[in-house]
């Protein structure tokens, strides 16, 4: 109990990534969704760098500081294009985005 | 024993943050209580070992990703709570739970764990900084290229599609206001 | 030499290909003229070929280029010029240049003149293949180019049911027996490992007789196809739909002595079992005497000649079953000039008569067209067999091989079937050109036909006049040395001369009870009531008996495997598969919503379920079986969910 171990990191890595999910699947604002997307991948990069610390091996930090990467990117165009489309729709709700009906 | 309270404490304090973002209908609580998650997950990296990756995490989420945030809530009405359309939350608690369980059984019950041998092992004598840099502009030289040429697409991107129409508000003026502004805007461009 | 090998095969082509261009077009004389022109440059290349060839010169052999090669198959485009095949050249080009000039007269008021010499020049062509490949290969292309042109001429009235009809079934026949020749080819290449003659030949002799004897058969099934033999005989017959030029070069002259030259040119082959030739013999002289009982009580000018065709191929093949090849092709020569003249002197007479083909409505028209009838009787004589015409040199030739041989049994088929021969000849004659004018009350008003016609037919009069006596020596002496050079000679002289004399005598005989019985043309109804004549004219009710017993069986056959097996079956099972999609998308498009939140909910549905799948194959089976339900479950209640 007192011994954290690699097992304790990856269950609070798999907690998170649990409440990502289903801000994920709950949320139906944009931008909530975003922030459940940050978790998500927060979530993951706990993961890595456990693995890391736990194997010695530097890989799993890099990949975390590529998901950093991605996860900035993502927010700079995804911002984007939420303000876009909010000044069209004045509404950034997913229920009111169903033009890809199919 | 430092370690073990560290870990449990923090552990503790991000799932709040996140669950109170993931829960709440304030929008600025869920703004917050993110930037707190954000914070307190770098104490795990500290706690790791991988302080530059803690730095980073400091730097980018807070420093980088919150502003944007910021600047991106300026243009909606954020006094109001967010109004969402939720749909039975038993099959989202259930889904999630679910993949948390198997992901759980994927690591725990030795599958994954068994074959892993270090790639790029930690280099011993230096600090984590110097030994993440060594890697980095060694072994993964291009791909981190590749995710700077990325970013800065990115940010190219985000300028061009937040930038346009910068100087009226869609939202808070009416049709013809917008084409009146607009009509007057071409004629002093001529 | 070679440069007249490639004139004389490929100037047809050149023709066929420049009036195929005008094909669509109204009648342009040119096209005529330029594939006749054509034509004749090939007939004086061949001319010279033989020429060449005569003096001792030596075989022409050229290969044009490689066809097929591949592992140990190796087919050239190979031609050869040798005693045989310079001989098919010469009656093939001679025939098709006398017809080509005949069409200009005969088609000349018809919408597809320039198409019909496009088919015309190409039948030329592939017929000029067929004799001078040096392979079995290069001889089965031009086997098929001469049967699809044979289709397309038969057919070349296409507008009319009847044309079609006898097209497609000249067609079918042919491909039937043309599998039978495929078969044969391919045992020839399993045997040997080669499709050249000299080669495959060559090995024959090393090659046990049983498979000789199969590949004999088979190849024999091919030409009995083509040659139009008992029992694939009937189209031949229906063939006369086609055109009249097309009936005297295609179904007279060249393409149905294929069969008798295929067995000419497989000469070592046939040599090794005589077995087979004195089946072939056999068949043939049935096929003489049975063709000649049909041709006695017809009514239709053009098929009394196609029967009569019918008969002096199985007067060929006697001969080439008996091994005298040479007799064969000797008796192939002649029978071309004559029996090509008689058709084109029946083309005259239906041109005369407005497309008339019964000669009973005929008669006297001897008045009318003096030039017709005198080479029309010329022609008649000749296939009799009366000194000195070209048929007695090679007709009778054909009995004294029987004879020689000690066959008597086909010696006496082919004595009565030559009688047959004789009278049912001039019985035509005696119809169409003598006695009453009965045409008259039909209302009909003969006339010559064109004089450049009648020049044109000329050299096939001389020749069938002349052939016999005047190039039999030179034949036999070039022929002999590529075929068997055997003499057929009666030892005694007495029983030789009776024996002509006495054939001449039974000829003369019929000839003369012929023109008797038919000079006034009465329909006898006691006759016609006989049985026998009712047997011929229903020709022997083998059409009736293939239509019931093939054709409509084989029509029902077919019903069942549409209406049963392609409409429910096939159709069904295809139908089906496309069914299941489309209900399936019909099922789910409402999943479909555009709602991104609902594609993450689906995306997330998908993730767990890869990651049960993930954990039940590498924890075990029973977790696979667990997840299934599990995921179903999830799966169904989503689904229920936005369905509502």
């Amino acid at each position: 109990m007192m011994e954290i171990t690699l097992s304790h990191y990856l269950i609070l890595s798999t907690i998170l990534f649990a409440i990502g999910l289903v801000g994920v699947l709950k949320r139906t604002n944009l931008l909530m969704l975003f922030f459940a997307t940050e978790i998500l991948l927060n979530a993951v990069n706990i993961g890595f760098a456990a693995i890391s610390r736990y194997y010695g091996d530097l890989t799993g930090q890099m990949f975390a500081f590529f998901v950093i990467a991605i996860a900035a990117s993502e927010v700079a165009v995804g911002l984007g294009l939420l303000i876009i489309w909010f000044k069209r729709s004045g509404d950034i709700d997913l229920t009111s985005m169903t033009s890809m009906k199919g | 024993m430092f370690e073990a309270i560290a870990f449990y404490l923090f552990a503790f304090l991000t799932i709040v943050m996140f669950s109170v973002t993931v829960f709440t209908k304030q929008a600025l609580y869920a703004l917050t209580a993110l930037a707190a998650g954000m914070i307190f997950i770098s104490a795990f990296y500290f706690l790791l070992g991988a302080d530059f990756l803690g730095a980073v995490q400091i730097i980018v989420y807070t420093g980088a990703v919150m502003a944007l945030y910021a600047f991106g809530m300026m243009f909606f009405d954020t006094t109001r709570n967010v109004k969402e359309y939720g749909r039975s939350p038993q099959i989202i608690f259930l889904l999630s739970g679910m993949i948390a369980l198997l992901i759980v059984i994927i690591f725990v019950v030795p599958i994954v764990s068994e074959n892993i041998t270090a790639i790029y092992p930690v280099i011993e004598g230096v600090g984590n900084s110097q030994a993440v840099g060594m890697v980095l502009f060694t072994k993964y030289l291009i791909p981190f290229e590749v995710a700077a040429v990325m970013l800065l697409v990115a940010m190219i991107a985000g300028i061009v599609l937040a930038g346009k129409k910068m100087d009226y508000s869609l939202t808070l003026m009416e049709d013809e206001e917008i084409k009146l502004a607009e009509e007057s805007k071409e004629k002093a461009l001529s | 030499m070679e440069f007249y090998l490639y004139l004389a095969l490929f100037s047809p082509l050149v023709g066929s290909l420049v009036a195929g261009l005008f094909g669509a077009r109204p009648k342009t004389l040119l096209t005529g003229l330029f594939t006749s022109t054509l034509l004749f440059t090939a007939l004086v290349s061949s001319t010279i070929l033989l020429v060449h060839i005569l003096d001792g010169g030596d075989i022409i052999h050229v290969e044009l280029m490689t066809w097929m090669a591949t592992g140990d198959l190796y087919i050239p485009f190979g031609f050869v010029v040798d005693q045989v095949s310079v001989v098919m050249m010469m009656v093939v080009t001679l025939v098709s240049t006398v017809v080509h000039i005949y069409s200009i007269g005969y088609m000349d008021h018809d919408k597809g003149f320039n198409r019909f010499f496009s088919y015309l020049s190409a039948f030329v062509f592939s017929m000029m293949i067929l004799v001078m490949s040096d392979n079995f290969a290069g001889l089965f292309i031009g086997w098929e180019g001469v049967g699809l042109c044979s289709w397309l001429l038969i057919g070349f009235w296409y507008h009319k049911e009847s044309a079609t009809w006898a097209a497609n079934e000249a067609f079918i026949m042919n491909r039937i027996a043309d599998l039978a020749m495929l078969i044969g080819m391919f045992l020839i290449y399993w045997t040997t490992g080669s499709l050249q003659y000299d080669i495959a030949f060559a090995e024959f002799a090393h090659v046990d007789v049983e498979t000789l004897t199969t590949i004999g058969i088979f190849l024999f099934i091919g030409a009995m196809g083509k040659s139009a033999q008992f029992p694939l005989h009937t189209w031949l017959a229906d063939a006369m739909e086609g055109p009249t030029p097309v009936s005297a070069l295609i179904h007279a002259a060249t393409m149905v002595t294929a069969g008798v030259y295929l067995v000419v040119r497989a000469n070592p082959l046939y040599d090794l079992i005589p077995d087979v030739g004195y089946f072939i013999a056999s068949l043939g002289a049935f096929v003489a005497m049975f063709a000649a009982s049909m041709a006695l009580v017809n009514r239709d000018m053009k098929r009394i000649i196609a029967y009569s065709t019918l008969s002096q191929l199985g007067y060929m093949f006697v001969a080439a079953g008996l091994g005298a090849y040479w007799v064969a092709l000797f008796h192939l020569m002649a029978h071309a000039f004559f029996k090509a003249l008689l058709f084109l002197g029946a083309g005259n007479v239906m041109h005369a008569m407005d497309d008339e083909l019964d000669p009973f409505k005929m008669g006297g028209l001897k008045k009318h067209m003096k030039w017709t009838w005198i080479m029309m009787t010329l022609a008649s004589v000749a296939l009799a067999g009366i000194y000195p015409l070209a048929g007695f040199f090679s007709k009778d030739l054909i009995l004294e091989v029987a004879f020689v041989e000690h066959h008597y049994i086909l010696y006496a088929v082919l004595l009565i079937t030559a009688m047959m021969t004789a009278f049912y000849s001039f019985r035509l004659i005696s119809l169409i050109f003598h006695g009453t004018e009965r045409h008259k009350q039909h209302g009909f008003h003969p006339h010559e036909t064109y004089t450049f016609v009648l020049i044109a037919m000329s050299p096939l009069a001389i020749l069938a006049l002349v052939a016999g006596f005047l190039f039999k020596g030179s034949y036999i002496e070039m022929v002999t040395t590529l075929l068997p050079a055997t003499e057929y000679h009666i030892h005694s002289p007495i029983v030789f001369w009776i024996m002509t004399i006495g054939t001449q005598l039974l000829v003369g005989l019929s000839i003369a009870y012929a023109y008797r019985k038919y000079e006034h043309a009465k329909i006898d109804k006691k006759i016609e009531d006989n049985f026998f004549y009712k047997l011929l004219i229903n020709q022997w009710y083998i059409p009736h008996f293939y239509e019931e017993y093939i054709t409509k069986p084989y029509r029902e056959l077919s019903m069942i495997a549409w209406k049963q097996v392609d409409l429910k079956i096939v159709d069904a099972s295809v139908d089906g598969i496309a069914n299941i999609f489309y209900k399936t998308g019909e099922a789910t498009h409402n999943m479909q919503d555009g709602n991104l939140s609902t594609m993450l909910r689906w995306m997330v549905a998908g993730t767990a379920v890869l990651l049960i799948l993930a954990v039940a194959f590498t924890t075990g089976y029973l977790m696979l079986l667990l997840a299934f339900i599990v995921g179903y479950l999830y799966v169904n209640r989503l689904r229920r969910e936005y369905v509502r």
